[in-house]
């Protein structure tokens, strides 16, 4: 009844005279139609009258929050649509279908909406219009009903396509672009296959606008049906020469639809990643696709950096994807002309915090690529040799990088460190005096917490490259990791990557970890009671806590093996602990798969490092065998191997 | 009322991957951080804490001459893997091993024709020594170990016998708790090929060349794991029955049986069988993910161009069909991997042909799957639920065999 009443005066408000109201009206039928889906189906025909009148009619921001309803509904549908599940046969919301049963009147409401474009709508990032808002909308529709909404858009993308207007053009384009998730491979195949020629072409329209929506709409295309690894793609040995032509001959068009091209190319060559031998198709044009990009990059016509990031993620992406036994020798060329870059930011003049700014982007850019060129060298033992022989040349440079002391770069400059260290194994020590200063900086950088989890996993790194030779920094690192657990101001985030170090510092460092071993397990154990306190009801916190307790695991995983060789003794007070945790893990229901893997690789542990000591222990707590059963049955290997692991190693302590 | 969100520029989303840098470089950390832990494991579990740690045994980098040609395809091929390392190693490795079918009727002649034995429960593997080393591949062709071990040419030790370039090829399990090497078959040993040679001479080759290595010694400095045979019986009543009920060192998954005159064939065959029940194996019944046996039976089935639901066998079995509105509904494609469940209406059989099949349809499969089920992987597990297929009428089945060679037969005179 009230709800009713309710209902009535919402909608009533909606055509109220004053337009503020009116939109305030829809606004609240947004929110409606996100909060109480499953109460809707008696309004809706209605709320359609009511939408469609003020799409059609309205002023442009009451208009705009209707199709803003629409957008809600398809978000609710589709939703529902990923948490069907036949297996679990809980009661679910029920899907109404609405967009499903207003197809007919709805696509073409909003196929009307695509016509209403702005002449300047590409060159502002701020601007939200009715055609915008419509394409967003009928490309949410695509998303909920899948093959049903091609042929009611096919019509007006051929009766557009062609036309004189540039608005009609544009139209047909978006609208192409907008249904192309959702459908089926099958359904769209045909259809792509048939217009990528005359997108090709459309890239020369006289039009920006069309030229903008033709390249966004190409990469769309690329990101959506051009999957070689999986068997399926617009792109073939005929037509991928004619493409990139035409691909690099728009990335010197303006800088609107220069960016979008780079979005093809990226799309283009994610494709090929892991998608040998087909990405040996993209091989023969790597040098002019880099070349092209690297000038892009330079261009001073963009307003903003924007264009010059694009081009450089772009470029980061076509390194990533690409074939290294075949493009080795490329990716080697490019490494010192990035790196040539990256010294000349260190030469720019610096006068204001603007200039400070942009030179920090720009570092931060060429830290990203570098740190990809040196994953993809480092992935092979025959290109490895090209980064270590770069490797003083390369460490130089990001120690001067830090010394400009700009945060993003920083966290950049510090993501590649990690590769290179990776890279270098034990030779990475040479650095270390004169990287350690910064290492410090990062552990200690609580306000930007992301530089200081990423610092954190550079430890890891570290420990991993460096072994026992690491020991010489351990006192400070174990100190700031330490202060960083303690402190109430750092992102929780940062928590798990810590105690997870403590397990790659112990491993590295063996019986050294005595030390610190009683702060460290106090931590942990102080840890494992906040797990025991999560709130199952809270999905983010136990996200959190699915972190946490496989961190710790990670651990005394390491801690464990660390001492095993030597003083395995120094871990026996703590095994009733542990014991006691994982058991209490066990118990909960819904953990992760990870933490379980986590959970039965430590369990191996501590019988593998205690041996006979944790004969009683293991007999009092008799969960273990069920615990392994339940893992000897999954459907993963790999648990299933290590679940064996730790039967053996159970078994051997109990035989004992 | 807070203002609806701001949608997400549709078209203009920013191509930014800072955030898939991070989480590539967490998910490599997280990578190596479980190699270097995965290699504390087995270092430390597997050398001999009496001894100095010793050290790894470098990969294979000696003297590598190229393998001379051989007039048979086979023994180049194998003498080429043997060599093989990383990724070509893996993909070769997961393609070699023979894998039985299930037991769903009782072969003809058992006591005659078949071996019999226990199974031990581990990891199925493939052993290769050349070189002066020895590694061993999982059946997904990852490596499980590589250590020094007695076999030819399996460690660097000076009284290797034969040259260096030699090599062998075992069929393993693994048993985890005592650390042993089950040798359920040889393919290859000292370079000479048993892939076309009967399961009657390779058993005979595996029982006598084995143990001469003094590979089924205790573990020692230059021999990491213990190999052992395992004992193979004439499938006839006493065999059996010492099969099934004997005392073996290992903890027994079913029983393996072996066609005597049956070469090594790599992938499924129906000349090599495995039968369980509840008295020789812990898991009988499939489980699903969560280790609970379902309520009802589930099976995966490979969807055709045509609609039909079929087998991975060659060539496959059908199941049933769909029809285009449900495979549109359900958004599948040819190839696509379907699950089901196979209703109180059963399995139909006429003439002992599948006739229908009451399915229900679950899912699509856990994306690790890459098969369907095999044919006789459903009937036994169909069975096993029903009207299993005992010891009992295995025992039945070679008491009435011996029954009738008692009798007087043509038959045999004329073979």
């Amino acid at each position: 009844m009230e709800r009713s009443y309710i209902m009535k005066m919402v909608c009533e408000t909606a055509i109220s005279k004053e337009v503020e109201i009116r939109q305030v009206a829809f606004e609240c039928l947004v929110s409606i139609a996100s909060t109480y889906y499953e109460k809707l189906e008696p309004y809706m025909q209605a709320l359609f009258e009511l939408t469609s009148n003020a799409v059609k009619g309205d002023e442009e921001a009451v208009a705009l929050q209707a199709i803003e309803f629409w957008s809600s509904i398809c978000d609710e549908e589709i939703e529902l649509q990923e948490y069907e599940n036949p297996e679990s046969g809980d009661s679910e919301p029920p899907n109404s279908h609405f967009i499903e049963k207003a197809l007919s009147s709805l696509v073409p409401m909003l196929l009307e909406t695509l016509l209403k474009q702005e002449e300047d709508q590409d060159q502002d990032d701020s601007i939200w219009n009715l055609s915008m808002a419509g394409g967003t909308c009928l490309g949410l529709v695509a998303r909920t009903v899948g093959d049903a909404i091609v042929p009611l858009v096919m019509p007006f993308i051929e009766a557009n396509i062609s036309k004189p207007d540039w608005h009609c053009r544009e139209a047909a384009t978006y609208a192409f672009g907008s249904i192309l998730e959702g459908p089926t491979i099958d359904k769209l195949t045909p259809l792509v296959h048939a217009g990528l020629d005359f997108m090709l072409k459309a890239m020369k329209d006289e039009n920006n606008h069309v030229r903008d929506t033709t390249a966004w709409t190409l990469s769309r295309i690329f990101e959506l049906l051009h999957c070689p690894a999986s068997g399926f793609s617009v792109i073939s040995s005929e037509n991928i020469r004619q493409v990139l032509s035409v691909l690099m001959e728009s990335i010197n068009d303006t800088p609107n639809v220069a960016e979008k091209v780079c979005g093809a190319i990226y799309y283009l060559a994610q494709g090929y990643e892991d998608a040998v031998p087909s990405s040996s198709l993209l091989t023969p044009f790597l040098t002019e696709i880099i070349t092209y990009l690297i000038r892009t990059a330079d261009r001073t016509d963009g307003g903003d950096s924007k264009l010059r990031s694009s081009a450089y993620e772009t470029l980061n992406e076509v390194i990533r994807c690409s074939n290294v036994v075949e493009t080795s020798r490329i990716i080697e060329h490019l490494l010192p002309v990035i790196m040539n870059k990256l010294e000349q930011t260190l030469q720019l003049q610096i006068v204001s915090t603007d200039d400070r700014e942009k030179q920090g982007d720009l570092q931060a850019s060429l830290c990203g690529v570098l740190q990809v060129i040196i994953q993809k060298l480092s992935s092979t033992d025959e290109t490895k040799s090209i980064i270590l022989q770069e490797a003083d040349k390369i460490m130089t440079l990001f120690l001067r990088v830090f010394a400009c002391r700009s945060s993003t770069v920083h966290e950049e400059a510090m993501l590649a460190i990690g590769a290179l260290a990776y890279a270098c194994g034990p030779n990475f020590e040479n650095y270390m005096r004169e990287f350690y200063p910064y290492l410090e900086m990062g552990l200690q950088n609580f306000e930007e917490y992301q530089v200081c989890s990423i610092t954190v996993g550079v430890v890891g790194d570290i420990c991993r490259a460096l072994d026992d030779k690491v020991l010489q920094f351990c006192d400070g690192i174990m100190k700031h990791l330490l202060n960083d657990l303690g402190s109430n101001e750092l992102h929780r985030s940062v928590k798990p990557p810590i105690f997870s170090c403590f397990g790659d510092i112990a491993l590295a460092i063996g019986e050294h970890f005595e030390r610190y071993v009683s702060y460290a397990v106090t931590a942990m154990q102080q840890a494992s009671q906040i797990c025991a306190q999560i709130d199952l009801n809270d999905e983010e916190f136990m996200e959190y806590g699915n972190q946490l307790r496989r961190s710790i695991f990670e651990a005394y995983s390491g801690i464990l093996q660390g001492f095993k060789n030597s003083k395995p003794e120094v871990m026996l007070p703590y095994a009733a602990h542990l014991l006691q945790f994982i058991e209490l893990v066990f118990l909960d229901r819904q953990r992760d798969e990870s933490v379980t893997k986590a959970a039965v690789a430590v369990m191996g542990d501590l019988a593998d490092a205690l041996g006979p000591n944790t004969k009683l222990l293991f007999r009092d707590r008799a969960f273990y065998i069920e615990f392994l059963g339940e893992c000897l049955q999954s459907d993963d290997e790999q648990l299933k191997e290590t679940a064996t692991w730790t039967q053996g190693m159970i078994g051997r302590v109990m035989v004992s | 009322m807070a203002p609806h969100d701001l949608r997400r520029p549709f078209k203009r989303a920013a191509i930014s991957d800072q955030q898939r840098r991070r989480e590539l470089s967490l998910q490599r950390q997280a990578q190596h951080r479980r190699d270097a832990q995965h290699q504390a494991r087995c270092l430390a579990s597997f050398l001999n804490p009496h001894s100095d740690p010793e050290p790894e045994p470098e990969p294979e980098t000696t003297s590598e001459t190229e393998p001379e040609p051989s007039d048979s395809p086979k023994e180049l091929d194998i003498r080429h893997a043997s060599k093989l390392k990383g990724a070509e190693a893996r993909k070769w490795f997961a393609r070699q091993l023979m894998l039985p079918e299930w037991m769903i009727d009782v072969p003809d002649q058992l006591p005659k024709d078949w071996y019999v034995f226990a199974r031990p429960a581990g990891k199925r593997c493939f052993v290769v020594s050349s070189n002066g080393t020895t590694v061993s591949r999982l059946r997904n062709g990852s490596m499980l170990h590589h250590f020094p071990s007695a076999l030819p040419s399996g460690a660097r030790t000076k009284d290797s016998s034969g040259s260096a370039q030699s090599y062998s090829i075992l069929d393993c399990i693994f048993h985890e708790s005592d650390q042993t090497y089950y040798v359920i078959d040889m393919v290859c040993w000292r370079e000479y090929s048993l892939y076309d040679c009967t399961a009657e001479f390779r058993f005979f080759w595996l029982s006598s060349k084995l143990a001469e290595t003094g590979a089924c010694d205790p573990p020692s400095q230059y021999h990491r794991y213990r190999f052992s045979p395992v004992p193979v019986y004439n499938c006839d009543q006493a065999g059996l029955s010492a099969a099934y009920t004997g005392a073996v060192p290992y903890v027994k998954d079913g029983l393996l049986f072996y066609n005597k005159h049956a070469h090594y064939q790599t992938g499924n065959t129906p000349l090599a069988l495995v039968w369980k029940d509840e008295n020789c194996s812990q898991y009988v019944i499939d489980t699903d993910s969560k280790g609970q046996v379902p309520s009802q039976q589930q099976v995966v089935l490979e969807l055709q161009d045509n609609g039909n639901l079929s087998t991975s066998d060659d060539p496959p079995v059908v199941f049933g069909c769909l029809d285009r509105a449900f495979i549109e509904q359900t958004e599948s494609r040819s190839g696509n991997l379907l699950r089901f469940a196979i209703g109180d209406g059963g399995l139909n059989f006429v003439d002992g042909k599948l006739e229908k099949a009451d399915l229900h349809y679950l899912g699509k499969p856990n994306r690790a799957r890459a098969f369907a089920d095999s044919y006789s992987k459903v009937m036994f597990q169909y069975m096993a639920r029903h009207s299993p297929l005992r010891i009992d009428d295995l025992l039945a089945s070679i008491n009435s065999l011996s029954d009738q060679e008692n009798k007087p037969s043509d038959v045999e005179m004329v073979g």
